[in-house]
């Protein structure tokens, strides 16, 4: 189980606090489907993923994207206890969803590389190290339940 | 997973922005890979592993040299880092894991100094050039 220092919650929840989650979610979203193309294959009905323009504009992504990036931030508050708050979300994506594991790690290394593009100077070695820990940590939470 | 032309043209193009800084780049890459996966710190335990480290430094230009040379040779990179394929596979034995942690670390670099620049089809390519360089690498391991 993944334990977060007071200073790394600090960073963490700092930079959350900072975080435009619409416009993150759907880039880091976007991204994923443009970097790691097979990624699309849980989206058929998302229309048109034809480009990186395509995909980047998609409402559908966009509006995914704020979707799961929110759901990060029950992650931000519930740091000491992460497979707590995704119980529900990791029974749904083994059972409805059918999502392999290793989308989660593959969407969270996305997400950092667009916190480094957007907060640049801010997104140091140390808050970057942080983050790695609460990604793996999501990651792991949401695949707890998986059977 | 080939590298396409557009995507030889991305990463060049992108490279050739980074103009002398690429041994900062390179440091910062490793800085954030050896705190973000402690683990990799084991492949150099002589080493003083913080930030501003002379160690680091030294290393982190030859990395940086390394994949200037590769984006130089996309069109034959097995051949040109031949030498350095061999040093992994016979000497240095790197599990082929770390390469992609030190893979995202450099992209998160990139990201972080040179973020008008990483749109999403060059992060794709960067992505797609700096996996092909880490399979060369492990190619001959067995």
């Amino acid at each position: 189980m993944v334990h977060f220092t007071a200073e790394e919650k600090s960073t963490i929840t700092s930079l959350w606090g900072k975080v435009n989650v619409e416009e993150t979610g759907g880039e880091a979203l976007g991204r994923l489907l443009v970097v790691y193309p097979w990624t699309q294959r849980f989206f058929d009905s998302f229309g048109n993923l034809s480009s990186p323009s395509a995909i980047l504009g998609n409402p559908k992504v966009k509006a995914h994207g704020k979707k799961v990036l929110t759901s990060l931030g029950d992650a931000v508050k519930n740091l000491d206890n992460l497979k707590g708050a995704f119980s529900k979300l990791s029974e749904l994506h083994c059972d409805k969803l059918h999502v392999d594991p290793e989308n989660f790690r593959l969407l969270g290394n996305v997400l950092i590389v667009v916190l480094a593009a957007h907060f640049g100077k801010e997104f140091t070695p140390e808050v970057q190290a942080a983050w790695q820990k609460l990604v793996t940590g999501v990651a792991s939470a949401l695949a707890h339940k998986y059977h | 997973m080939a590298l396409s032309a557009e995507d030889k043209c991305n990463v060049k193009e992108f490279w050739e922005k980074l103009g002398e800084n690429t041994h900062v780049y390179g440091t910062e890459a490793l800085v954030r890979t050896f705190l973000s996966f402690p683990a990799t710190k084991t492949y150099f335990p002589h080493f003083d592993h913080s930030s501003g480290s002379p160690q680091v430094q030294a290393h982190g230009k030859k990395l940086a040299a390394a994949l200037t040379l590769a984006v130089s040779r996309l069109d034959d990179l097995p051949e040109a880092l031949s030498s350095l394929s061999d040093l992994h596979a016979h000497r240095l034995k790197v599990d082929p894991t770390n390469f992609k942690f030190l893979s995202h670390c450099l992209l998160v670099t990139l990201a972080r100094h040179h973020p008008g620049n990483l749109n999403p089809e060059v992060h794709a390519s960067l992505d797609k050039f700096l996996s092909y360089v880490s399979s060369v690498l492990t190619s001959k391991y067995r």
